[in-house]
C-alpha cells in the first residue's frame, strides 16, 4: 500500500515539479494569484545595462582583503550536477565551474572585454586580431597558477580546444569552437587562433560562459570517449583544477558544491570570503524566499516568480534586495509559414506547404497590432520584464527601456480595419471567413503558469479581432527537446504559433539573427533541426545576413542588425512581447556583485564582500 | 523451505526482465532529451546538441539500446549519468544514506507511534481517544505531504526562525553540536513523512486488533483468568501483528527510493529527489538504475513478507 502511494505521489508530483525545471527562461508553477494590475515595472527609465537594484558597480575594495570574510551562501533552485564546464548540461552548471575555472575574458554587463587569463583584450588596433579577421592572438598572463601550483601556459589553452575539437567528447560547448582551423601555442605566452575564414566577431572562443581553460595535465587522457567512460575522467569531470578565485572541497553532484579560498589565486586581495557553499535544489519561490524573507542565503540565483509574489516577499522580507541585470532575451511569438494541417501527412510543415492565411501579411500584422504587451508585461512579469517592439533592446541597438516601446502599442480598430481591408469578414460566430478559411489558431508554448497566463491575455486580444486561438501547452523538456521523432517541439513546429524566449547569447548577434535565414529553415530533410523554425522565406534578409557576416566596421554592423531587426518585426516573421532581464536576490549586506547578462552570474565572484 | 525459496527467486528472474523492458520502452516512447535545456539557447545549436546526442548513443532504437544496457548490467555496469557523467551507482551511494536516515527514520517513528495507538483504539473502540486517533489518522493521511511542508516551513521556518528549511547534506556528526544540529534540520522532513504514515498505519493495527479481540482463543485465554494486559499483549497482539509485519516489510522498500515530495521541498539530496531530477532531464540510465533496483527490492521484501508469514503463522506451510 505505502508503495502505491509512492507511485501515484510521483505521477502528481511529475507535473508540478516538470513545471517547476522548465527550460531556460521558464518561470516556475506558482500559487494562483493573480498580479495586481498596479504593478509597475521596476524602474522603466533605468539605463538598459545598469542593474536596477542598488548593486554597487563601482570598483570594488573589499574593507579587509583576501579571506577576511567567513562563508558566502548562493542557492540555486537548480542543483549543479558536473563541474567540468565543457560537458555542462545547465546554466547551474555553468556557472558552478565559474569558481573555479576561468576563461581567457569575461564579459562585464555592458558587453565589454575584461581579461580574465589574458594580458590584454586583442583588437585590430593593438595587432591582436588580424586586419582581415582570420586569426586573433592572446598574450596570457605570465603570474597564473594552477591550484595545484603548476603555471598555467599556452599548452592549456591549445589542449581545451583539442578536448573539445574531437566530436566524441561531446562537449556541450561545441559551438564555440566552430569555424577554427588551427589553435597554436606561438610561445609559452602566446595563443593564436586562426579562422577557416574571416570572422567578425573573434571573441567567440575562450572567453565568457563556455571558454573555460581546462588544466591539460589532468584531463589529458580524455580526449574522446574517455571523457565519459574512463573512471579518472568521471573523477575530473566532478572536481576540475582550476585558475579560478576558489577551489573545490566537496561536491554532490545534484545537491551541493563546497568552495575554500584558493591561495595562489593571482590577486593577492582577493576573494574575500574563505569557504562557498552552493546549495541547489527546490524551485524559485522559496529560493526567493530564504533569500528574502528567511535571510538564510546570500545570493539566489534567476528568482523567476511572478511578479505580485516576488515583489510582497521583497517588500515585506525585509532582509534582501532583488538584483535586476539585462540580456538579450526576449520573450516572442513565432509565426508558422508553412501549413500545420495533419491531413497534409508527411507534407506537414514542408516549405512546399504555404499557410492557408498566416502568409497574408494583413493578417500578420493585424494580430501583432492587437496584442496588449504593455499589460503583459506589467501584471505578469513585474520586475522581469519590459514591453518591447524590438528583439535588440539592449546597446548600442537601444539606448534606454523606455526607447525599446515604442509604437507598438494595442490598437484594435487598426487591426480591424486591416483585416476588413484584406477582405476577412466576420461570419455569424464572430469568427472571420474568407473564401472558407477561418481565422482560427493553435498557440503552442511550454508548460509554465505565466506562459499559461499570457496566452490567455493573447487570446482574449484576438478574439476582439475576430481570431479564434485554442491554446496548447506542452512540457517543457517535450517542448524544447530535439528528439526527431517529437512532433510536439519547437523545432517541428506544429502549430500556428508558438512562443518561447530565446536572444543572442553574446553581444555580437550575428549568430543569432543569422539563424532566421530562408536556408536555416526547419524541416523534415534535415531532421526538423534547423533554427529557422518559423520557415520565414525573405531574400532581403538573407542579403543582410551575408552583408553582416562580411561587414567588419563595428558602426556599420550595428546598422545592419538594426535594419534585420527591423525587417522582421516590420514582416511580423516573429513578434517581440517582453524583453526579459534576469533577476537574482542578494542578502542586503553582500557587497560588489556586477552580474552580467554576457557571461556568467558569478563571473566577478572575486570581488564579492560584505 | 528451502525448496520454496528457491522456486521463488527462480520465478523473480523473468518478472525483473519484463518490469526493466516496461521501463525501458516507457522511457524510451517518453519524447525528452537530456540537453533540453539548451534548446533555446542559441549558444548551443541544433546541430551540436546532435552530436552530442549521438555520442551518447541516444540515436539507436530502443531495443538496441536496451540490449546494450542489459548486456552491461549482466557485467555489472549500471551506466553513467548524462548529467554528472559520473557511474550512477556512484551517484546512487551518494544519496542513499540522507534517504535511509531521514526516511528510514520516519518509518520507524511512524511505526513506534502507530502501534500503540492502534492497540488502545482497539481496546476501547468509539472512546474519546479512539475518536481522537481515527480524526488524527484521517487528517495524516488525507493531507498532502507537499502541504504539511510548507505549513511546517511557514511555521517554524519563517515566523518563528527555529529550525532550518534547507537541508545540509554536509554536515557530519562529530560531537553533540553537530548532532543537535542535525535533529534540528531532521525534525521538519521526519515529522511530515511520519504524519502521513501514521495515519493509515494506526488504522491497520486498529482493524487487525478488533478482528482478533472477540476471538475464541482471546475468550479461551481470559476464561483461564489471565489478566486483560496479558490477554490483549500476549495473545491478541501477537496475532493481530501477522497482517501487520507483512505491511511492514512490504513497505521496506519505499524507505530505499526516498520520499519525492518530501525531499524536494527540503532539499533533501535524497534518491526520491534523484529520481524526479533525472526523469525530467532524461537522464535515462540513473532512472533506470533506481527503478530496476526498486523493482528488485519489491521482488526481494515480496518473498520475505511470504517467509515471515510462515514463521509467524504455523498453520501456514510451504512445500
Amino acid at each position: 500500500m505505502s508503495q502505491q502511494r509512492i507511485w501515484s505521489l510521483m505521477a502528481a508530483v511529475l507535473v508540478g515539479a516538470i513545471a517547476l525545471a522548465a527550460c531556460g527562461g521558464a518561470p516556475p508553477a506558482q500559487a494562483p494569484t493573480t498580479a495586481p494590475a498596479t504593478t509597475a515595472p521596476a524602474s522603466p527609465t533605468a539605463a538598459v545595462a545598469a542593474t536596477a537594484a542598488p548593486a554597487p558597480t563601482a570598483a570594488p575594495t573589499p574593507s579587509a582583503g583576501r579571506g577576511a570574510g567567513d562563508t558566502l551562501r548562493i542557492l540555486y533552485w537548480q542543483a549543479p550536477t558536473i563541474l567540468n564546464n565543457h560537458l555542462a548540461v545547465g546554466t547551474k552548471d555553468v556557472d558552478a565551474s565559474r569558481l573555479i575555472l576561468e576563461p581567457l575574458a569575461a564579459i562585464d554587463p555592458e558587453g565589454n572585454f575584461v581579461p580574465m587569463l589574458a594580458e590584454e583584450i586583442p583588437t585590430v588596433e593593438n595587432g591582436g586580431v588580424a586586419q582581415d579577421f582570420t586569426s586573433i592572438t592572446w598574450k596570457l598572463r605570465k603570474d597564473v597558477q594552477w591550484s595545484d601550483g603548476s603555471p598555467f601556459t599556452a599548452a592549456d589553452v591549445v589542449f581545451t580546444y583539442e578536448y573539445c575539437a574531437d566530436p566524441k567528447t561531446a562537449c556541450t560547448s561545441v559551438a564555440a569552437f566552430r569555424g577554427i582551423k588551427t589553435v597554436e601555442a606561438l610561445d609559452e605566452y602566446t595563443v593564436k587562433v586562426t579562422w577557416e575564414a574571416p570572422n567578425s566577431y573573434p571573441y567567440q572562443v575562450f572567453t565568457s560562459q563556455r571558454g573555460a581553460i581546462i588544466q591539460k595535465a589532468q584531463f589529458e587522457d580524455c580526449v574522446g570517449e574517455a571523457a565519459s567512460t574512463a573512471a579518472d575522467c568521471q573523477a575530473a569531470n566532478l572536481a576540475p583544477i582550476g585558475t579560478g578565485p576558489y577551489k573545490l572541497v566537496e561536491f554532490k553532484p545534484g545537491d551541493v558544491v563546497i568552495y575554500e579560498l584558493n591561495e595562489r589565486y593571482r590577486d593577492p586581495d582577493k576573494p574575500f570570503f574563505k569557504r562557498v557553499e552552493l546549495k541547489g535544489g527546490g524551485d524559485a519561490p522559496s529560493a526567493a524566499r530564504a533569500v528574502l524573507q528567511a535571510g538564510e542565503v546570500d545570493w539566489a540565483w534567476n528568482l523567476q516568480v511572478e511578479a505580485a509574489v516576488l515583489q510582497q516577499l521583497a517588500s515585506q522580507g525585509g532582509q534582501g534586495n532583488l538584483v535586476t541585470y539585462n540580456t538579450a532575451n526576449v520573450e516572442r511569438l513565432l509565426i508558422n509559414f508553412t501549413n500545420p494541417d495533419p491531413a497534409l501527412g508527411d507534407e506537414r510543415g514542408q516549405l512546399s506547404q504555404p499557410h492557408p492565411f498566416l502568409t497574408d501579411l494583413k493578417v500578420r500584422q493585424a494580430l501583432a497590432l492587437a496584442i496588449d504587451r504593455k499589460a503583459i508585461a506589467e501584471q505578469l512579469y513585474g520586475p522581469s520584464g519590459y514591453p518591447t517592439c524590438t528583439f535588440l533592446w539592449y546597446p548600442p541597438f537601444a539606448e534606454s527601456i523606455a526607447d525599446i516601446f515604442k509604437d507598438c502599442d494595442q490598437d484594435i480598430d487598426e487591426a480591424n480595419r486591416l483585416l476588413d481591408e484584406a477582405g476577412w469578414t466576420r461570419g455569424a460566430d464572430g469568427i472571420r471567413v474568407k473564401n472558407g478559411v477561418r481565422l482560427s489558431l493553435l498557440f503552442q508554448t511550454s508548460v509554465n503558469t505565466l506562459r499559461q497566463k499570457t496566452q490567455e491575455l493573447i487570446k482574449a486580444n484576438w478574439a476582439e479581432i475576430g481570431v479564434e486561438t485554442e491554446l496548447k501547452s506542452v512540457d517543457g523538456s517535450v517542448f524544447f527537446g530535439s528528439d526527431p521523432g517529437n512532433p510536439d517541439n519547437i523545432g517541428h513546429f506544429f502549430a500556428d504559433i508558438q512562443m518561447y524566449t530565446t536572444g543572442a547569447p553574446e553581444p555580437d548577434p550575428t549568430a543569432h539573427l543569422c539563424g532566421w535565414v530562408s536556408s536555416a529553415a526547419s524541416q523534415k530533410e534535415n531532421e526538423w533541426r534547423g533554427t529557422n523554425n518559423m520557415r520565414w522565406q525573405n531574400t532581403e534578409y538573407d542579403a543582410l545576413c551575408d552583408q553582416l557576416r562580411a561587414e567588419l566596421d563595428p558602426d556599420k554592423r550595428v546598422e545592419i542588425a538594426r535594419q534585420m531587426d527591423a525587417l522582421i518585426v516590420s514582416d511580423v516573421a516573429m513578434i517581440p512581447l517582453v524583453a526579459r532581464p534576469r533577476v537574482a536576490g542578494a542578502s542586503k549586506d553582500l557587497q560588489g556583485y556586477n552580474p552580467s547578462g554576457w557571461d556568467s552570474e558569478l563571473w566577478d565572484v572575486a570581488n564579492w564582500y560584505k | 523451505m528451502g525448496r520454496y525459496i528457491l522456486r521463488r527467486l527462480i520465478f523473480a528472474v523473468p518478472t525483473l526482465l519484463g518490469i526493466s523492458l516496461v521501463i525501458f520502452a516507457i522511457l524510451a516512447l517518453a519524447p525528452g532529451d537530456p540537453l533540453a535545456q539548451f534548446a533555446a539557447d542559441p549558444s548551443v545549436p541544433p546541430e551540436a546538441r546532435e552530436q552530442i546526442r549521438e555520442s551518447l548513443g541516444l540515436n539507436d532504437p530502443w531495443y538496441i539500446r536496451y540490449f546494450k544496457w542489459l548486456t552491461a548490467l549482466f557485467r555489472g555496469d549500471w551506466g553513467y549519468s548524462f548529467a554528472s557523467r559520473v557511474p550512477v551507482l556512484d551517484l546512487i551511494a551518494q544519496r542513499l544514506p540522507q534517504t535511509l536516515q531521514v526516511v528510514g527514520v520516519a518509518y520507524l517513528v511512524s511505526i513506534l507511534i502507530a502501534i500503540p495507538i492502534g492497540i488502545i483504539s482497539a481496546v476501547r473502540p468509539y472512546s474519546l481517544f479512539d475518536n481522537l486517533a481515527t480524526t488524527f489518522a484521517f487528517i495524516g493521511f488525507s493531507v498532502p505531504t507537499f502541504f504539511t511542508g510548507l505549513v511546517l516551513i511557514l511555521i517554524f521556518s519563517v515566523r518563528l526562525n527555529a529550525l532550518p528549511f534547507i537541508y545540509d547534506s554536509t554536515l557530519r556528526v562529530t560531537d553533540w553540536e553537530t548532532f543537535v544540529r542535525q535533529v534540528r534540520q531532521m525534525i521538519m522532513p521526519v515529522t511530515v513523512l511520519a504524519l502521513f504514515q501514521t495515519g493509515s498505519l494506526t488504522r491497520f493495527v486498529r482493524a487487525a486488533m478488533m478482528e482478533n479481540l472477540p476471538a475464541d482463543y482471546a475468550r479461551t485465554a481470559r476464561a483461564k483468568g489471565l489478566s486483560e494486559q496479558v490477554v490483549v499483549l500476549r495473545h491478541v497482539f501477537r496475532n493481530s501483528m501477522i497482517p501487520v509485519v507483512t505491511l511492514l516489510a512490504l513497505g521496506v522498500p519505499t524507505i530505499f527510493t526516498g520520499a519525492i515530495v518530501t525531499e524536494q521541498i527540503f532539499r533533501i539530496n535524497g534518491i526520491g529527489e534523484l529520481l524526479i531530477k533525472s526523469i525530467q532531464n532524461s537522464d535515462t540510465p540513473v532512472v533506470m538504475a533506481i527503478t530496476f533496483i526498486f523493482a528488485v527490492l519489491v521482488v526481494f521484501f515480496n518473498l520475505i513478507a511470504d517467509v515471515l508469514y510462515g514463521v509467524l503463522d504455523p498453520r501456514i506451510r510451504y512445500d
